[in-house]
């Protein structure tokens, strides 16, 4: 009598990666809901041509390279990335930029260098930063909190905005974009960047009407639902600490300093903690796994200098924000920090007598 | 006087710089094997004479004057690839005369058979076979490296290559191979 | 060291990195108490069931052994015997598939029990701490004794270490899931496992026993604490549970917070461990003098009926313990000796226990699915994180499948105990550990070749070194030879030394042939037989492979390689190793003297044969089967004799050079003489030969015709011999040296043209 033969180990955890993936998905989609209950109906709309996009161009290039497409679009992942791309465009933007956003993020970035787990680059940033250098006009145009704006849209609103760029009223992108005042918004950091330049200083640049004690308005609620979303990963073990942690800790280390140096012309840690996407990027983004540096000491070594990109793009870059860049940037020095940060094997070297 | 000065200024930097260039050359020089001997070190030494040269060290010396990478059936596509990789070609199929990939064979003489005509013992470039005329031979199969050159010369076909046995030290999990059906 | 020592005193252990929490489910076998089970019908006890090398049998077919009784004895240290688990009758001594993932047969003592369970004399040592320490260790050896936590180190060399001992460590950890025989065996019989201690105390004498116990057999330690609660050096310690706490390494960073150095031992750091039911065994063996013939298994999983921890006899076939437990297994299902996280998957059911069998889990689908097909690598850490050695498993895993083994081991492939728990929590489910088995498998192989590979080159390289020395000697002796000849026969009449040298040398030239005949005749005798059958086989051979073509590829190399080897072939004894050169350089020099003497005989008459031969054969073109025969013969003279004289040569100078002042210089210097003139002819013969077989081969005739007198030629060694040695006296020098060079090149051709030539006949030259 012969038996049915496997290599050990034969049991298995349950967690596998298609799990995990909608784990993450889960977890981002508070942040979602609230960048949609804030800034309008535009970012679901997004999320869902993304994702359509994604799907769809994995199917076609999968079956072009004859593998099974069954278990890739199982696993979820195209639906993260389509998420992580959708909720850095701008609500507004027109139906083809998350379109070519998550064709380019699942064709390029990801099937070209060999699908899951062979990807050099963040996907979702990659295509970003595409998107971001192709098309400027539209990637930066960020409507005011739907609290503070001078026309609010509803939901065939925004579909009409972003197929036609005109709402059902006519309205054009710039009138949504004017606040109560009739000016036109920008996002908090856009508006701090550029009223620096004009030579105002930080705590004058603070009255204008996006801000709040200090914070931008909404911002502020947008990256407590990704940090909140991000301890629950932390808390599933999902994802390590190490590169959120550093990576916050870098940040408001640098804001610290420059600050403290000179507070007219350098925003305090907390602000730049709750601009922009930070908890998005700490928590969903700099952790994506096939990215990111893999030892511990690695991913400090990555979560900090993505930090410290971030704040120098910020305050001496040409962005107003910097996450996608740094991260590209800490991408493609993963190899080298795995290759150089990698932890004692057990009779190694220190205790070893 | 620019002129002078520029000219100046490059002669001592090219000065400075050779300087370091030659104190690097002396510091950091770096041993490396004769081309032959590293060669010879990727060839499975079988000694078997199947490239057409009489043995491992000669056939490296062939290689490292231009003869084709391609001709070692013993050490199959794997040593292709490091002499590909050591000589900077690109990697060739085995030559087409001796394509089959190797499995690891030792000579064994059937004792009761063997004539004691020695004529093995010339063949064998490993020395690997124990005897005296009129003797029975036998194969040290620790030695042997299964180069086949000992199969011909016995006028008596007393002698057979025999794969070598795995044992389980020698298992190589290949759980495929253990004739029942495999999970997954 | 004190506050070691303190720490350890207050329970506060060490953590050890990664490790994961699978779900233990030991509460399905460790209910019941261990339950002896029936006898098999037959008991297969495969010879090496430990590490290290296998004992030699002393048992035979049909022989009756005793309980106990050993059926092999170690012949080295590192082996350890094997016994009877019962008495009967050994059945057979053959291969049988091996507890080995691989189950690859391996020989075993297949015993018949005859159900007395008859007990050899037992001879315990209960007043071991009177004895030697050595004899302690030898009882233990003798008992067989190996390792029972799961590698099998053969024990006795564990407790005799060369080092001082600062910790014993006693392994009750049990880590892997499921598996309870570790567990029902402390909580049943701690007072022996105590007792094994005590011996194992009494060896080694370390500062500290320590007994690791994990926190989820509170029982177990609860039994322990009260066997041990006399001794204050003995602590229980019980650790937090978490797989794979009970690996060597892991314990001893848990309890004592150091760790083995790489390539190291245990001891290296002063620490010896030892499984609890090693120290079972150890009592066994010490206080009732028992050797270690049974086991605890447990038998797990939700396919038995009723799971259980049972005494197994060493040797009981799997099927035997399934039906102990209500279990019959279809063919498709799992079944795993061992844990669900090292366990193997046995191949069948046929598959004895041995010294090192634990478990055998038989689950079912639901509790333990089977794997899905893997998906990419996420490269999500997990198993990182999971790795109790810090290794990397993904950059492992990538270089495992590149086969780049030089990475795999700057990544430390081999510090992976292969626990499996990077594998258990990968959420692509890939089969990590497997990669790095195979990886490990091929390195520790490629290893092997290389050393081979090396052994191989200095062989091949001493072996040409050899042949080059031998050349140059063989050449400065013909030149030394033929100088002192021209000098000896141009020199005076009046130098009485030189004529009372060469009439002493021709005097013993002639009684030597006179003496050689009768051996001559009774070799060739013997040779007659020789080639008889041989000529038998090569007819076979023959008539196999009727293609010409393919007869006359394969051959070409071999008569080429014989031609250009020709004189090494007196030379056999050099093959042998080193340090018998001597011995075997004087044999050979005898048995080429005895060879030369024969095929001299010989050689003279196919000589004249293979003369009158060739043009014969330019004619005739018979197929008789009889004469082809003959042929053959003829042709295997004729190349022999081709060969001869230089074979003489390097015969008789290695004999000249170690006997010329001695008795047989006659030997020497007439061969020396007949040297040229047997070149000559020879070269003359081999240009005929390749002649008339160019010729030949140009009109396509692939047989060689000859005359059948050849045969009738070794009958009558005498007289030719004779003939040949009166002609060996005749000096011949003056040709010689005048016509040196023509000969050469005239016998470089026609040797050229001969090897061409040959690759037709060379079958039947051989024979």
């Amino acid at each position: 009598m012969s038996f049915k033969l496997a290599s050990s180990p034969h049991q298995h955890s349950q967690r596998n990666t298609a799990q995990l993936m909608r784990l993450v998905i889960w977890c981002a989609l508070p942040g979602l809901l609230v960048q949609s209950w804030l800034f309008g109906w535009g970012s679901l709309i997004h999320f869902a041509l993304a994702t359509v996009t994604a799907v769809v161009t994995e199917v076609i290039i999968l079956e072009v390279r004859k593998r099974n497409f069954e278990v890739a679009i199982k696993d979820s992942s195209a639906i993260l990335t389509a998420l992580l791309l959708a909720v850095s465009i701008p609500p507004f933007a027109p139906w083809w930029i998350s379109v070519i956003g998550a064709f380019f993020a699942i064709a390029i970035v990801k099937q070209l260098y060999g699908g899951l787990g062979f990807n050099l680059f963040n996907p979702a940033m990659a295509a970003y930063v595409v998107l971001l250098i192709s098309f400027p006009v539209q990637m930066t145009a960020w409507l005011p909190p739907a609290s503070i704006a001078l026309h609010s849209a509803d939901f065939l609103d925004s579909l009409s905005m972003i197929f036609t760029q005109y709402s059902r009223e006519g309205y054009s992108l710039a009138q949504l974009q004017a606040g109560i005042d009739g000016h036109t918004m920008a996002t908090p950091l856009d508006q701090l960047k550029t009223d620096l330049t004009l030579g105002m200083t930080y705590s004058e640049s603070l009255n204008n009407a996006i801000f709040d004690n200090g914070l931008g308005i909404g911002w502020l609620w947008v990256n407590m639902a990704y940090l909140a979303g991000g301890l629950v990963l932390l808390k599933q073990k999902a994802i390590n600490w190490h590169i959120p942690v550093s990576l916050l800790l870098s940040l408001a280390v640098m804001a610290t300093l420059f600050h403290l140096v000179d507070g007219d012309r350098f925003a305090s840690a907390t602000f730049h903690l709750f601009s922009g996407g930070i908890m998005l990027g700490a928590f969903f983004i700099a952790t994506d796994p096939v990215s990111a540096a893999t030892t511990n000491k690695g991913r400090l070594i990555f979560g900090a200098a993505i930090g410290f990109w971030i704040y120098l793009i910020r305050i001496f870059g040409g962005y107003p924000d910097a996450i996608a860049f740094s991260v590209l940037i800490m991408n493609m020095a993963v190899p080298l920090i795995d290759y150089y940060f990698r932890p004692r094997t057990y009779g190694h070297g220190r205790s070893a007598r | 006087m620019l002129f002078v000065y520029s000219l100046f200024a490059i002669g001592l930097l090219a000065l400075i710089f050779g300087l370091i260039l030659g104190y690097a050359a002396v510091r950091f020089k770096v041993e490396a094997d004769p081309l032959v001997d590293q060669i010879d070190k990727l060839l499975p030494q079988t000694q078997c004479g199947q490239c057409g040269y009489p043995g491992c060290k000669p056939y490296a010396e062939a290689i490292a004057n231009g003869d084709d990478i391609n001709k070692c059936p013993p050490g199959g596509e794997a040593t292709v690839k490091n002499l590909a990789d050591l000589m900077g070609v690109d990697p060739k199929p085995l030559d087409d005369s001796h394509a089959q990939e190797p499995i690891k064979k030792v000579a064994f003489i059937r004792e009761d058979e063997c004539i004691g005509c020695t004529k093995c013992i010339v063949a064998c470039p490993v020395d690997a076979i124990l005897g005296a005329a009129k003797h029975m031979h036998t194969v040290i199969s620790d030695e042997c490296t299964g180069c086949d050159l000992c199969v011909d010369p016995c006028p008596v076909d007393c002698i057979e290559m025999r794969p070598v046995e795995a044992t389980a030290q020698s298992w190589r999990w290949d759980l495929n191979s253990i004739p029942v059906k495999q999970v997954s | 060291m004190e506050s070691l020592l303190n720490r350890i005193k207050n329970q506060r252990w060490w953590d050890f990195p990664g490790g994961v929490h699978p779900p233990s489910r030991k509460d399905i076998s460790n209910q019941g108490s261990i339950d002896n089970i029936a006898l098999p019908e037959l008991l297969h006890v495969s010879v090496k069931q430990h590490i290290g090398s296998e004992g030699k049998i002393k048992v035979e077919v049909g022989q009756r052994v005793l309980k106990g009784e050993a059926l092999t004895h170690s012949a080295n240290p590192f082996s350890v015997p094997v016994h009877a688990p019962t008495s009967g009758t050994i059945e057979a001594i053959d291969v049988h598939p091996s507890a080995h993932p691989s189950a690859l047969p391996e020989m075993a003592v297949h015993i018949k029990p005859d159900g007395l369970g008859q007990w050899i004399d037992l001879k315990p040592m209960q007043d071991y701490q009177q004895q030697n320490k050595s004899k302690v260790v030898e009882a233990i050896c003798k008992a067989g004794i190996s390792g029972m936590g799961g590698a099998g180190f053969p024990t006795h060399i564990k407790v005799s270490p060369k080092k001082d001992v600062q910790f014993l460590i006693i392994n009750g950890i049990e880590c892997e899931p499921y598996i309870t025989s570790d567990d029902r065996l402390m909580r049943e019989y701690a007072w022996q496992i105590r007792q094994g201690i005590d011996v194992l105390q009494y060896l080694l004498n370390p500062k500290q026993v320590l007994i690791g116990i994990e926190d989820n057999k509170p029982e177990a330690a609860e039994a322990m604490r009260v066997a041990c609660r006399d001794n204050e050096q003995y602590q229980i310690c019980v650790v937090p549970t978490k797989y794979p706490a009970g690996g060597e390494k892991q314990l001893i960073q848990t309890l004592t917070g150091q760790e083995v150095p790489q390539n190291g031992l245990p001891v290296d750091i002063g620490v010896i461990m030892q499984n609890v039911g090693t120290c079972y065994a150890i009592a066994d063996a010490i206080f009732s003098g028992k050797p270690l013939i049974q086991r605890v298994v447990t038998l797990t999983g939700e396919q038995f009926d009723a799971p259980q921890n049972v005494w197994a006899p060493i040797g009981t076939p799997i099927s035997h313990l399934l039906a102990h437990a209500g279990y019959q297994p279809a063919s498709t299902e799992r079944l795993i000796m061992g844990g669900p996280m090292m366990g193997f998957a046995l191949a069948n059911d046929h598959i004895p226990v041995v010294k090192t069998t634990n478990c055998i889990l038989a689950p079912s689908l639901s509790e333990m699915p089977l794997p899905p097909q893997k998906q990419a690598c996420i490269r999500c850490s997990a198993c990182a994180d999971a790795c109790p050695a810090s290794l990397l498993p993904q950059q492992l895993l990538w270089y495992a499948k590149a086969d780049d083994h030089e990475k795999a081991q700057e990544y430390n492939l081999f510090d992976c105990i292969e626990c499996g728990a990077c594998a258990y929590v990968c959420p692509s489910d890939i089969p990590l550990v497997h990669y790095y088995r195979t990886a490990k498998a091929d390195i520790r192989s490629a290893q092997q070749e290389k050393i081979q590979a090396d052994k191989a080159r200095e062989r091949f390289e001493a072996r040409k070194a050899r042949l080059e020395r031998d050349q140059i000697e063989r050449e400065e002796k013909h030149r030394q030879a033929a100088e002192a000849r021209k000098q000896a026969m141009q020199a005076d009449g009046s130098d009485a030394k030189a004529k009372i040298a060469a009439a002493l040398a021709r005097a013993k030239a002639k009684k030597a042939p006179s003496e050689d005949t009768s051996q001559t005749a009774d070799e060739a005798d013997n040779k007659k037989q020789q080639v008889a059958d041989a000529i038998a086989r090569a007819k076979a051979k023959r008539a196999a492979k009727q293609s010409d073509a393919t007869i006359d590829k394969a051959q070409d190399g071999v008569s080429g390689d014989e031609l250009s080897n020709a004189d090494n072939a007196t030379k056999p004894a050099d093959a042998a190793p080193a340090d018998v050169k001597k011995q075997q350089v004087a044999e050979a020099i005898a048995r080429a003297k005895a060879k030369r003497t024969a095929k001299l005989a010989e050689e003279s008459a196919s000589e004249s044969s293979e003369e009158e031969s060739t043009p014969i054969a330019a004619d005739s073109a018979q197929d008789d089967k009889k004469q082809q025969v003959a042929a053959a013969i003829a042709r295997a003279k004729a190349k022999r004799e081709a060969k001869l004289a230089e074979q003489q040569s390097a015969a008789n100078d290695k004999a000249a050079d170690n006997q010329q002042t001695d008795a047989e210089p006659a030997g020497a210097s007439s061969a020396d003489n007949s040297e040229p003139e047997y070149q000559q002819k020879k070269q003359r013969v081999a240009a005929a030969i390749a002649k008339a077989k160019a010729k030949k081969a140009a009109q396509q005739r692939a047989e060689k015709p000859q005359d059948g007198s050849e045969s009738e030629a070794i009958s009558e060694p005498e007289a030719t011999s004779e003939s040949l040695s009166s002609e060996t006296d005749t000096p011949e020098n003056e040709q010689q040296t005048a016509q040196d060079k023509k000969q050469r090149i005239a016998a470089a051709v026609a040797k050229a043209k001969a090897r061409q030539q040959a690759k037709k006949d060379a079958q039947e030259d051989n024979s």
